[in-house]
């Protein structure tokens, strides 16, 4: 069964924090909610598990309607940014509360709940440390126990917002990887909300991009590095840089050289934005065609040689090109650039 | 909360000088304001002995005036613990129109002399109040009987649990509420499992700080209560009325009586705190 989400509506006072949000979740997809801060992703998983109203619009999970039950009934695990761990009460205490709270007429046994909590710590791979108190335990250790408790009540859905936000760089790495096989066993429909696109291409099958309480774009992560429908959405995944220039028949005209533009072309010609990667550029010599620039630095470590140049009469970029085409350029150096290729939206 | 040992680090270590004159200040200043009244309270109540002090105690009055003031504190304190956790959990889970009106109307209490809190009921439930006649052929009385008191001692001590508990529940914020409710249960659980046992101990210190005014509060009772003695004079009233006789041994007898309830309300939150020290630094994690 897919997760539905309809025509949402969601504001905070004047503010709207969803504007006509749809999207759909398959069934054991894993999906990320990829947007700036302000982008309304976390409202729309808020939205999705009850703890926000939606104004208008449907969600949908296979043919029942979400929105007319209480959160309590929705059966949607919910690991929340810091966790909410309930702190008064041990690891297995709280992995235990989701089943605990099922109506008496069908709440397992006290042995087969012990049981059940112990098959949870086992599976977030924190056997041992069920009586700790989440504050004897580390973040990616806490992190695990949210998890672990909304599993437990073997929701149909599981939430995540910014399930890494609050943990350092290497633990992060290292949950990640660990969430996508965990969400391979378990092949639960997950949703995951992140501001971080390195997270959201790495880990989702999907990404949905976010803007202003808009559904921006959303895709595969291929097809969203590849086929951008717009510049924010460009932009956002990675490095980019801007330059003026002008249309004509379908080319992009950069400092006298045209280059072809990929993806969709704009209509009509003339002036306009183009959008390019830091490696689409070839470097010629100064008295080469393109645009002349003046080297400032050439930063040499790592897979590809970075240059960092300025334009004349405009502003610093820096390229990235292959290690044999930068050899002998040095600080001071006057180069020329020539995009090979551009996306330009209209 | 807990004082922290000298900086080993002599970069941080105050100039021994200047430490010393700031303690020195700090000591003088308990001594006068706290250390010496409390201890004249005591002093003054013994100085002709343990027989005097008890019979002052044990008088017919004295002890009416002891059973009425815990009998106050034992109706206003429960009363303002269930308002103070309604308020609090109301103010801090919720957002409703009106909230800061209700803020500021639970300071009220804090703010106005308990003299007017104690006229406001004489203007309202008085043989010339508003309420007075209608009361007054229904057979009821408020005014110069217990439930006046309880009435005014309730108003004054309205702010204690529900201000003990605003702050402390709104920086917890309501993302445990809505976990537990992302998990299935209900409003009660809820509030019992997760609410209940994040705030007890501010709860706690409320209630204890709620009864040790309620049983103090000498304005508003002084207004409503008429002073009858035997009757209607709690302890704070019968202190001033044997003042007023000249009879200083039973007045601080009664005083220091007084004083050692306060006391004993301190001397239990002490207790319980290091009792339970384990599970508090357990939660004071965030």
């Amino acid at each position: 069964m897919s997760l539905e989400v309809t025509g949402v509506r969601k504001s905070f006072g004047r503010f709207p924090a969803l504007d006509d949000v749809s999207l759909l979740a398959e069934n054991g997809e894993f999906l990320a909610l990829l947007g700036p801060s302000g982008s309304g992703k976390t409202t729309l998983l808020r939205v999705i598990a009850g703890l926000e109203e939606a104004e208008t619009g449907s969600v949908r999970f296979g043919d029942e309607d979400l929105l007319a039950k209480p959160v309590r009934q929705r059966g949607i695990g919910l690991v929340f940014q810091h966790y909410a761990l309930f702190r008064h009460m041990t690891a297995a205490q709280n992995i235990a509360f989701g089943i605990k709270s099922k109506p008496r007429a069908v709440r397992p046994s006290a042995n087969q709940i012990k049981a059940k909590v112990e098959e949870l710590l086992n599976l977030v791979q924190l056997e041992g440390l069920g009586g700790r108190y989440p504050s004897q335990l580390s973040g990616g250790q806490r992190q695990r126990v949210a998890l672990a408790r909304a599993l437990a009540i073997e929701p149909k859905i599981l939430l995540l917002d910014e399930p890494f936000g609050a943990l350092d760089a290497k633990v992060r790495r290292g949950l990640r990887r660990w969430l996508r096989e965990l969400h391979e066993r378990t092949g639960l429909t997950t949703i995951f909300v992140t501001h971080d696109q390195e997270e959201a291409l790495e880990l989702a099958d999907r990404v949905a991009i976010l803007k202003d309480g808009k559904v921006e774009q959303i895709g595969t992560p291929e097809e969203l590095y590849h086929d951008p429908a717009s510049a924010f959405v460009f932009d956002f995944l990675g490095d980019s840089i801007q330059m003026a220039c002008e249309v004509k028949g379908g080319m992009a005209v950069i400092g006298g050289v045209s280059a072809p533009i990929i993806g969709q072309k704009p209509d009509k010609d003339g002036p306009a934005t183009a959008y390019i990667r830091p490696d689409g550029f070839q470097i010629g010599p100064k008295d080469g065609e393109g645009l002349g620039a003046r080297i400032r630095d050439v930063l040499l470590a790592g897979p590809d040689a970075r240059i960092d140049c300025v334009i004349d009469n405009d502003g610093a970029v820096e390229v990235r090109v292959p290690h044999k085409a930068a050899k002998g350029l040095a600080p001071k150096d006057r180069i020329t650039l020539k995009a090979r290729a551009v996306r330009v939206w209209a | 909360m807990y004082l922290s040992r000298p900086a080993k680090n002599p970069a941080r270590r105050d100039p021994t000088l200047l430490a010393g004159v700031m303690i020195g200040v700090a000591i003088i200043y308990l001594v006068f304001v706290l250390f010496l009244p409390l201890f004249t309270v005591f002093f003054e109540a013994l100085r002709k002995g343990f027989g005097d002090y008890f019979r002052g105690l044990a008088d017919r009055d004295a002890l009416s005036a002891i059973k009425l003031t815990l009998l106050i504190a034992a109706i206003a304190a429960p009363l303002n613990t269930v308002f103070g956790l309604a308020a609090a959990w109301c103010v801090t889970k919720f957002e409703f129109f009106g909230k800061n009106v209700l803020l500021t109307l639970i300071d009220l209490p804090f703010s106005i002399s308990p003299v007017i809190s104690g006229l406001v009921y004489v203007l309202l439930y008085g043989a010339n109040g508003w309420f007075g006649p209608t009361l007054d052929a229904w057979g009821i009385q408020i005014i110069f009987t217990v439930t006046g008191i309880v009435l005014a001692t309730t108003l004054v001590t309205l702010p204690f649990v529900a201000r003990e508990l605003i702050p402390l529940m709104q920086g917890q914020g309501t993302d445990e509420e809505a976990a537990a409710a992302t998990l299935g249960a209900g409003g009660l659980r809820t509030f019992f499992l997760v609410t209940l046992p994040n705030i007890k101990w501010g709860l706690m210190y409320g209630v204890l700080l709620c009864t040790a005014r309620a049983m103090g509060e000498f304005g508003a009772v002084a207004v409503v209560s008429g002073k009858i003695r035997g009757q209607t004079a709690t302890m704070p009233l019968q202190v001033e009325i044997l003042y007023n006789e000249y009879n200083f041994v039973a007045a601080f007898a009664v005083a220091s009586l007084l004083a050692l309830f306060a006391l004993i309300t301190l001397a239990v939150k002490t207790f319980l705190e290091a009792r339970f020290a384990h599970e508090l630094a357990a939660q004071r994690w965030r």
